[in-house]
């Protein structure tokens, strides 16, 4: 060999912090600390601010264990995805080996210390979170059925709940309807990806309903989806952590989630590529603003809220 | 013969370690934190002090409800 193949075969093994930071997914994270931060302040109760602080870190960690497990067993369907390629597991910098023993000791770490910070409930929320997305998504689903999205969603819909049951020990309404709100949301996001994303997931194998159903059948899920969301994330407006400004915000959100749904679903795949998919990328931006935008609002309606009525209470 | 000249990989291998140590230092920065916010949240802690307190008597016998 030429010593043109040294450096690359000295890298191995040899990741830079950054490498290991990579295998969080820290993206996915800071989705994470967000939506348990806002369930975390909406519930009832209060924590000191350094439990908060703590609770919201282990939050987050227990997040990046199960994205650390989950590069580990799909590093064969990273390897073949352009959007996923260059992850540190595919890429050689980090050995699978690693990725697991990271992940394993994270998801140790994390769901103790939120024990031990906080109370036994948000603990096992935690655990059982990193246990659905590792095991029940990412082993089973994924690969199994393509519905792996619908029932994989899940999993990023827990951290309000922990972050509620982190306050209070327990479970209510308000919690189950922001999960609710992820949980609807996740197969119109994914699905307005998959459909200008197609040759990946056909290349990886990964049962996407774009590669198993077809494009007109996952256009026709995406409008239903979303008109299913519709009432969940107006509903939360209804309940005690809700109110006119949140409301409002929801109202205009979900009609304009709702138009683009309607327009994908109108679209035949001749115009959507004769214009690059410029529908589909638009509805999938506005799909991230949508969901950012539902919990600022939660969290706008609960500065406000000492100086509005609220009588429309259903919950809490 | 000492070396003299840092390769890439050790300037990778530099970083890696500042790295954890420095994720170790703010864990145990957190753990104290939350050690503090703990004990005071507990309020007054007096323990066993090898010597007799009739105060914790009474308060024990109250709690049993006997006068």
């Amino acid at each position: 060999m030429t010593d043109i193949n040294a450096p690359e075969a000295t890298a191995t093994g040899e990741a830079g912090f950054g490498d290991y930071v990579a295998l969080l997914k820290p993206r996915v994270m800071s989705l994470v600390v967000f939506t348990a931060a806002v369930g975390l302040l909406l519930a009832p109760g209060a924590l000191h601010p350094i439990e908060a602080l703590a609770a919201i870190i282990f939050i987050a960690l227990g997040a990046g264990a199960s994205g650390a497990l989950n590069m580990w067993w799909d590093a064969d369907i990273d390897a073949v995805m352009r959007r996923t390629m260059r992850r540190p597991v595919p890429s050689g910098r980090v050995e699978a080996g690693e990725a697991l023993g990271l992940g394993m000791a994270l998801s140790g770490i994390a769901v103790v210390m939120l024990w031990l910070t906080t109370n036994a409930v948000a603990a096992g929320l935690l655990a059982f979170t990193i246990f659905f997305y590792a095991v029940i998504y990412s082993m089973w689903l994924k690969r199994a059925t393509p519905q792996n999205i619908v029932i994989g969603g899940a999993a990023g819909a827990f951290p309000p709940v922990v972050g509620w049951a982190a306050v209070t020990g327990g479970l209510a309404l308000e919690p189950l309807l922001m999960f609710g709100l992820i949980f609807m949301w996740t197969p119109p996001h994914f699905w307005a990806l998959a459909l200008f994303l197609k040759d990946d997931y056909h290349t990886a194998r990964v049962p996407m309903l774009t590669v198993t159903h077809g494009r007109a059948a996952t256009r026709r899920h995406i409008l239903i989806y979303t008109a299913l969301l519709v009432p969940v994330a107006v509903g939360l407006g209804f309940t005690s952590v809700g109110g006119a400004i949140y409301l409002a915000a929801a109202v205009v959100l979900n009609a304009a989630f709702l138009l683009g749904a309607i327009a994908i679903a109108r679209r035949t795949e001749a115009q959507a590529e004769a214009d690059r998919y410029i529908v589909e990328k638009r509805v999938f931006r506005l799909s991230l603003w949508y969901l950012f935008a539902h919990f600022v609002a939660l969290l706008v309606q609960a500065a406000a809220n000492p100086w509005l009525p609220t009588p429309w209470i259903i919950g809490g | 013969m000492a070396i003299t000249r840092a390769h890439e990989i050790h300037h990778r291998r530099l970083g890696r370690n500042l790295g954890v140590a420095l994720t170790l230092v703010a864990f145990i920065v957190l753990v104290f934190g939350l050690t503090i916010a703990k004990v005071q949240r507990g309020g007054t802690i007096e323990a066993f002090d090898h010597s007799f307190r009739p105060d914790l008597a009474d308060r024990a016998r109250q709690q049993e409800g006997q006068p």
